[in-house]
């Protein structure tokens, strides 16, 4: 049971540029998600995906522009607890068992009833009955799904995802597609870096495709989803 | 009481992952060790003499360590992007720097206390009639290669030639705790032992300021 997000967020990105060096990741990006969309931003390798959810995560500042969190006006680390951001990486320490992993990060994220919401995450992700493993004996789907369940902790007003079906199985991804499935239902805004069609690609309302850093496509636009992903009209 | 109860969360974050793997106490007790038996075969020095060069001896040893002991502690964190995780969870970042820097100090006065009575029975200095102020010493200087090389090693583990970065950085930076350390250790094993109270007050300012520096500054050392 999911409970609703305590508060509807919507993200605006304005004329966001960033830099590496010389290179542009992001140039003159203007995008604006209401709150309680559900999007899809797909593109080639190195179109600027990732950089995108990490400036939104506030893990990267941006070298130009501005992102702000429209119907709250949380900013800085208030704000921060209130994202949830599942990244390529799986953020997660491999001396530390399952279960110490989601106690950590629910202790430093102050989550009420932290015990019973990890147990509740462990159960969901399939992990209960490895709970008590060290996380470098787990398989790159299971550290997968310990990522998603620590991005669940807060019950986040915004999900950023990159990639979030990486080393999944079938039943994982359709535990993944359920977990978003309800998120979205309650309200989460929900933003999402993924490959090619799937059952998680039909949560969304709405697909982006940028490249070179820029917004080259949008369905708000009249792009379809499905040429979006599949690049059918690139 | 956020601050504070991050803080103790990731502290016992860092002591569990290291009491588990157990890497860089092995590695920075090996080291120091070897300085320290290396130096006592190699020149054989006379009580005097142990006493003349011992504290430096010992401290260059223990800041050598702490070069190597610092090393890893940011760049264990890139490792799953878990420093990540981390600035996305607490509220104030200096919580991870408290617990880096405690967890940095606790294990180098493990190592310091381990390797004590070895240093006295090689090089034929007691210590134990000045135990109390050795370990206010000891706490002090390792407080202050623990709060600068947290910070340094934050630093560096966003460079490139970061395993070289460190020890260029940090050694300079420590001189003055050196010497300070040093001087405050040579008189306690002096054959009339003193407490020299100047090495010990430049010991706690220098804590003092740079904890503060890094509570100020810290904050843009973790950004991407």
């Amino acid at each position: 049971m999911t409970r609703p997000a305590s508060s509807s967020t919507g993200l605006r990105f304005e004329n966001i540029d960033k830099r590496y060096g010389g290179l542009y990741a992001l140039r003159r990006l203007t995008l604006e998600i209401s709150a309680g969309e559900c999007v899809v931003l797909a593109g080639r390798n190195g179109s600027g995906k990732t950089t995108l959810l990490r400036i939104a995560a506030r893990l990267v500042r941006p070298s130009a522009g501005r992102l702000t969190f429209p119907s709250t006006q949380q900013s800085g680390a208030a704000s921060r607890v209130q994202t949830g951001f599942v990244a390529h990486a799986t953020m997660a320490y491999d001396e530390l068992t399952a279960e110490e992993n989601l106690t950590l990060f629910a202790r430093l994220q102050g989550t009420t009833n932290a015990q019973t919401r990890v147990e509740t995450l462990l159960r969901e992700a399939g992990l209960f009955d490895r709970r008590s493993s060290l996380i470098r004996t787990f398989s790159r789907g299971m550290r997968q799904r310990v990522a998603i369940a620590r991005a669940l902790l807060q019950e986040p007003s915004v999900l950023l995802l990159d990639e979030p079906a990486t080393g999944l199985d079938p039943h994982g991804a359709a535990w993944l597609a359920g977990t978003l499935r309800r998120r979205r239902d309650a309200g989460c805004t929900i933003l999402m870096s993924l490959h090619g069609e799937s059952e998680i690609s039909s949560l969304a309302s709405r697909g982006i495709r940028l490249d070179a850093g820029r917004v080259v496509a949008d369905t708000k636009t009249g792009a379809s989803l499905q040429s979006l992903l599949t690049f059918a009209d690139a | 009481m956020s601050l504070l109860s991050n803080t103790s969360a990731l502290l016992g974050k860092e002591l569990r992952t290291e009491f588990r793997s157990r890497e860089l106490l092995t590695t920075t007790v090996v080291f120091i060790l070897m300085i320290i038996v290396l130096f006592s075969f190699t020149f054989d020095p006379t009580s005097a003499e142990s006493r003349r060069f011992g504290p430096g001896l010992l401290w260059l040893a223990f800041l050598f360590a702490a070069s190597l002991m610092l090393q890893p502690c940011f760049l264990r964190e890139q490792t799953n992007d878990t420093l990540s995780a981390l600035r996305l969870s607490v509220d104030d970042p200096f919580a991870i720097f408290l617990a880096k820097l405690a967890a940095n100090t606790i294990f180098l006065l493990l190592t310091e206390f381990l390797l004590l009575p070895i240093f006295s029975v090689l090089y034929n200095v007691p210590v134990l009639p000045v135990l109390g102020w050795l370990i206010l010493v000891l706490f002090l200087g390792s407080l202050g290669v623990s709060i600068a090389g947290t910070a340094l090693s934050a630093i560096s583990a966003q460079a490139r030639m970061r395993e070289l970065l460190l020890p260029l950085l940090l050694l300079p930076l420590l001189t003055p705790v050196l010497v300070a350390s040093t001087e405050v250790t040579a008189a306690l094993l002096d054959p009339s032992p003193y407490v020299q109270w100047k090495g010990i007050g430049f010991l706690a300012v220098f804590d003092v300021v740079f904890l503060t520096a890094l509570w100020l500054f810290g904050e843009y050392l973790l950004e991407e």
